[in-house]
């Protein structure tokens, strides 16, 4: 049987550098052709115009015991595929977003969805990219805006048992949440 | 820390990986793994040729988004393709834990142990 937990956060926050660092394959890239239906604004019918998009999104894997395997799945950064994060993260049993402190509002259109979806447990990751984080995490918990259960931790999305603790943080608090029902529709 | 981030309405999301095609009633997400239910057997010749690269592909079980990956073939069509072969018996859907319900906590504990073995 498998599982899946989702790596999202803004443009180049890392991501991908924590599916490599953990994944006991290289990230595979595949290509996801997306077909979005859009109303034209100055169109009075209520044909929806299908826009195809295609958008890149990685994942890697981890055998975590004889029967069982976790993906790793990294959302697009570009915010404008946001559309595209239902398919992505339906089923997911949590998610990491990636934080990169000097761009810290590039995180805000993932912490928005995974707000909006209470079902899925969260936890957010700085990025440390060498330096220092520069912020207290209660500075950063503020700026988010997010409750004081979500938890925040620093790393090093190069390093592989600092990406390996983000994820074992993230399983943990989601068994330390009750179990919630999938959403209807 | 001067930004703050916005509150915002909720958006419509208004398509789907399939184009619209009704969901399968397989849970066909992009981790879930699948295989071929008979491998022994060469693939039924009625099928269309990236049906039958899909069930020799997954002679050994891999998730969906690794049968796309490999034989290239975007997502919203291999799940459709999979979702086919499943109706047909052909491919085995294996189960997905998605934590939406309490009797799955038992896996989850044992994710959560296999990440403290790989990551100590
Ligand atoms: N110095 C340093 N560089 C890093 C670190 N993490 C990531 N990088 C680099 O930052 C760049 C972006 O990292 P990615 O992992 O590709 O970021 P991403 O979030 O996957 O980016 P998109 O998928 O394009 O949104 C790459 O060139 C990485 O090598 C880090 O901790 N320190
Ligand atoms: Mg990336």
């Amino acid at each position: 049987m498998s599982t899946k937990i989702v790596i999202a956060g803004g443009f180049g926050a890392g991501k991908t550098t924590l599916v490599g660092s953990v994944s006991e394959i290289p990230p595979v890239t595949t290509e996801a052709v997306m077909t979005e239906a859009s109303v034209k604004h100055d169109d009075t019918s209520s044909t929806p115009e299908k826009v195809t998009t295609t958008v890149a999104m990685d994942f890697g894997r981890l055998t975590l015991d004889r029967e069982l395997i976790m993906y790793m799945f990294g959302t697009p950064g570009q915010a404008r595929f946001w559309f595209m994060w239902d398919d992505l993260v339906r089923g997911a049993v949590g998610a990491v977003v990636v934080v990169d402190t000097r761009r810290l509002a590039d995180c805000f259109d993932a912490v928005d969805y995974f707000e909006r979806n209470q079902n899925i447990p969260y936890v957010i990751a700085l990025n440390k990219f060498d330096g220092e984080i520069g912020y207290t995490i209660e500075e950063i918990r503020e700026a988010v805006e997010v409750g004081p259960e979500v938890p925040i931790l620093e790393f090093d999305a190069r390093d592989r048992a600092s990406s390996g603790n983000v994820l074992k943080t993230l399983l943990s608090y989601t068994l330390s949440r009750p179990a919630q029902p999938e959403p209807v529709g | 820390m001067r930004s703050h981030r916005r509150r915002r309405g909720t958006r419509i999301r208004p398509y789907t990986f399939t184009g619209g095609r009704t969901r399968s009633r397989h849970p066909l997400m992009v981790q879930t793994l699948v295989s071929t239910a008979d491998p022994a057997n060469e693939p039924p010749a009625n099928l269309m040729p990236e049906s039958q690269r899909i069930y020799v592909l997954c002679a050994e079980a891999r998730s969906v988004a690794e049968v796309a990956a490999e034989l290239k073939i975007p997502l919203g069509v291999t799940q459709v393709l999979l979702s086919d072969l499943a109706d047909q018996g052909l491919v085995y859907i294996h189960p997905t834990i998605t934590g939406h319900s309490p009797s799955e906590n038992q896996v989850l504990e044992r994710a959560l142990r296999g990440l403290e073995r790989l990551f100590q």
